[in-house]
């Protein structure tokens, strides 16, 4: 038995070592900075930077996960790069959906001072009223946006918001397994490859590619249209593995499935791991842009354009872009990143061929509905078990109570009785 | 031990533990991916650097921690008191106890949230400020936790011998002291294990979470949630793989402690009911 104990003080020195481990660790670790060789940065303006220094001002940032440097393999920690630069301290909170920010906006829980909406989310913010037009002054890095970004569709005047990613829906396929090239979205409808084809699970991608398919229009409103989308997708839904976000990395990664529809940044993860995984971008494909816009309620609005105006040193742009892998629309940042990204043609392609490539916009509030319906139709389709699953369960539960209910009954009558005895 | 019995306790076991296990060995991995390439601790020096990560997991330990007390505190008192309600009284009381847990979270949750909304807009007329924030998920915390206490004290008072108490009483104790010395220690596995059931569903909580959180915290399982457009960062094992190990050590510890005790015991051939809760 003493050896046991012996056994059991050394597992928890172990232990307590493991766990200190990190922290030994950490000062061993020198803050890599980049050094884009030869390559020459401008000097943050410090005048300009530190004109809340001192003042406590917090800022509320909300951004999607993973959305934002924060030190790894090297590059800024963009967070407390900036609050090192400025004495403004950033709360950094995170949202997964366009949709799950919009309803924490418009529940008036919190406010916050910067956000990062897509395209069609940023015209329903304008309309709403939620987000507030930017002084641009205070925003000098502004000018190193791409020309091509200026005055878009889902903010005509560009008075609400300052562009922070962009990108292309592709289609990802494993060459190797798969044995040639994939040229057309309607693979991912091919028998061929049941079981392997991974598919959206939010609505607006999954249906954008079924209208694409169709020739139709991304942002159709025409129930017919809408219509024919859906039964394509329910006609898919025997082929398809599973409908998924964040597992289609690890999926396509062990060549799980062969094919799947995604964001082009992140297929340069993907292939990091599996060199044998293929990019396919579609002439009418979705094209994306995610943009920084400073809500209605915000506090500290020229805090929260400095932020913004940070976000967009080129230097800072340069090691987010390289972090996310997304394209950049700070040119500047661009000409900073590694030649091998800069020159990819999926990323920062020749005007061209943007020519065709569909962006969202808002749709109306019945349509929403309408292809939500549509949606969960199609994702509960194969369900059929459910009609009589839910009838008997149903009885079963209601027997169950009746059961008991009676069984309670007489228990209480036998112990009524024999208390009747007792009490004689 | 036969051998089935061996093998299926094997398998139950293997069912339990191996994705921790891999989970664990994945925050060791050198690529980003889930084939293993080779040995890092990067991603626990990276965690460690990650001040986003560690405000998560400080808001969650603090959050669970705090409403667990709490709730533990509460819970036990409406037990005690529900304890000794007439039947009519604690049947409708203990079915508003069962709401909470049967509800369905994103009601919880919502409904939460509209709440503090609402407070916070009759408070902001009166000119005091309310943030959402810690009060706020700590409240809501509190809220669902209150009733898994209250059902894990609940059978054990019923066991609880009455004569027990009044013989403490009969010998001098007045209430307090009779409750102190006696009730509690007959109680005490249900308040724990109130408490550690609390705790475990604080730390797990997303939905009621998501809609309650402030601007300036949130909890880790809403950070882990907003990495799913993106993907989940080797971080998150690394952080697993350290809350697992710190849970492990406790545990570890406290059944040592626990023996100790009991040798000691033996020793004074001393011997009290109701032990730690398992």
């Amino acid at each position: 038995m003493i050896y046991k104990n012996k056994i059991k003080h050394i597992v928890v020195w172990a232990m307590v070592l493991i766990m200190a481990l990190p922290l030994f660790l950490s000062p061993m670790q020198a803050a890599a900075e980049t050094s884009h060789a030869g390559k020459k940065v401008p000097a943050y303006d410090q005048k300009y930077y530190s004109r809340f220094k001192g003042k406590d001002v917090e800022i509320n940032v909300y951004n999607w996960g993973e959305y934002l440097s924060t030190g790894e393999d090297g590059l800024m920690d963009i967070n407390a790069e900036f609050e090192k630069l400025t004495g403004i301290k950033v709360n950094y909170s995170n949202y997964e959906t366009n949709e799950g920010m919009y309803a924490k906006l418009k529940s008036g829980a919190n406010s916050y001072d910067v956000i990062f909406p897509s395209d069609y989310m940023i015209s329903r913010l304008i309309q709403e009223k939620m987000i507030q037009p930017l002084n641009y002054d205070n925003i000098p890095n502004f000018k190193y946006i791409g020309k091509e970004f200026l005055y878009p569709a889902y903010d005509p005047k560009n008075l609400y918001s300052v562009p922070y990613m962009w990108g292309r829906v592709c289609i990802i396929y494993n060459k190797k397994l798969i044995g040639h090239e994939i040229h057309s979205v309607d693979e991912l409808w091919n028998a061929k490859y049941a079981d392997k084809i991974l598919m959206f699970k939010n609505s607006r991608d999954a249906f954008a590619l079924a209208l694409e398919k169709l020739g139709y229009d991304i942002n159709t409103e025409n129930r017919k249209e809408l219509d024919q989308a859906a039964e394509l997708l329910k006609q898919q839904k025997p082929l398809v593995q599973a409908y998924v976000m964040d597992q289609i990395f690890d999926k396509m990664q062990r060549n799980e499935a062969l094919i799947a529809p995604y964001y082009i940044g992140d297929y340069y993860i993907m292939k990091e791991v599996n060199p044998d995984l293929e990019a396919f971008i579609p002439q009418n494909t979705n094209i994306y842009y995610d943009a920084m816009c400073i809500p209605s309620d915000s506090a500290h609005k020229e805090a929260a354009e400095m932020y913004i105006n940070f976000l967009n040193e080129p230097q800072v742009a340069a090691d987010n872009a390289a972090f996310i892998m997304y394209s950049s629309p700070n040119s500047e940042a661009v000409k900073l990143l590694d030649d091998e990204i800069r020159e990819d043609k999926n990323l920062y392609p020749p005007k061209e061929e943007l020519k065709n490539t569909q962006a969202f916009v808002n749709l109306s509030e019945e349509t929403n509905l309408y292809v939500d319906q549509l949606w969960t139709d199609v994702l509960s389709q194969d369900d059929a078990y459910l009609d009589w699953v839910m009838p008997v369960f149903v009885l079963f539960s209601v027997l169950v109570l009746l059961i008991n209910s009676i069984r309670k009954r007489r228990k209480k009558e036998m112990n009524n009785a024999g208390r009747r005895k007792n009490d004689k | 031990m036969k051998w089935y019995s061996k093998t299926y306790i094997g398998v139950f076991l293997a069912f339990l533990y191996l994705p921790i296990m891999i989970l664990i060995i994945f925050s060791f991995n050198d690529t980003k991916g889930r084939t293993f390439t080779g040995f890092t601790i990067k991603w626990f020096v990276q965690l460690f650097h990650d001040a986003a990560a560690l405000d998560a997991l400080w808001t969650t330990i603090v959050v669970a921690l705090v409403s667990s007390v709490i709730a533990t505190v509460m819970g036990t008192a409406a037990a005690i008191g529900l304890e000794k309600m007439d039947t009519k009284l604690k049947a409708v009381v203990m079915n508003l106890t069962y709401i909470p847990i049967i509800n369905p979270e994103i009601i919880t949750g919502v409904s939460f949230m509209l709440l503090f909304v609402t407070a916070k807009k009759w408070l902001a007329t009166m000119g005091i400020d309310f943030q959402f924030g810690w009060a706020t998920l700590i409240l809501a915390h509190i809220t669902f936790n209150v009733p898994y206490v209250i059902l894990n004290v609940l059978p054990k008072l019923r066991q609880l011998d009455q004569s027990l108490v009044e013989a403490a009483m009969d010998l001098g104790c007045n209430p307090m002291q009779a409750f102190l010395k006696v009730t509690i220690h007959e109680i005490k596995s249900g308040i724990v294990a109130g408490f550690l059931m609390s705790l475990t569903f604080s730390m797990d909580d997303f939905v009621v979470s998501y809609f309650t959180t402030g601007a300036k915290h949130q909890t880790l399982s809403v950070m882990i949630y907003a990495m799913t457009k993106k993907r989940i960062s080797p971080e998150i094992n690394a952080l697993s793989t350290v809350i697992f190990i710190a849970v492990l050590a406790v545990l570890v510890t406290v059944n040592l402690l626990e023996r100790r005790n009991e040798k000691r015991l033996k020793q004074g051939s001393l011997k009290w009911k109701g032990g730690a809760a398992r």
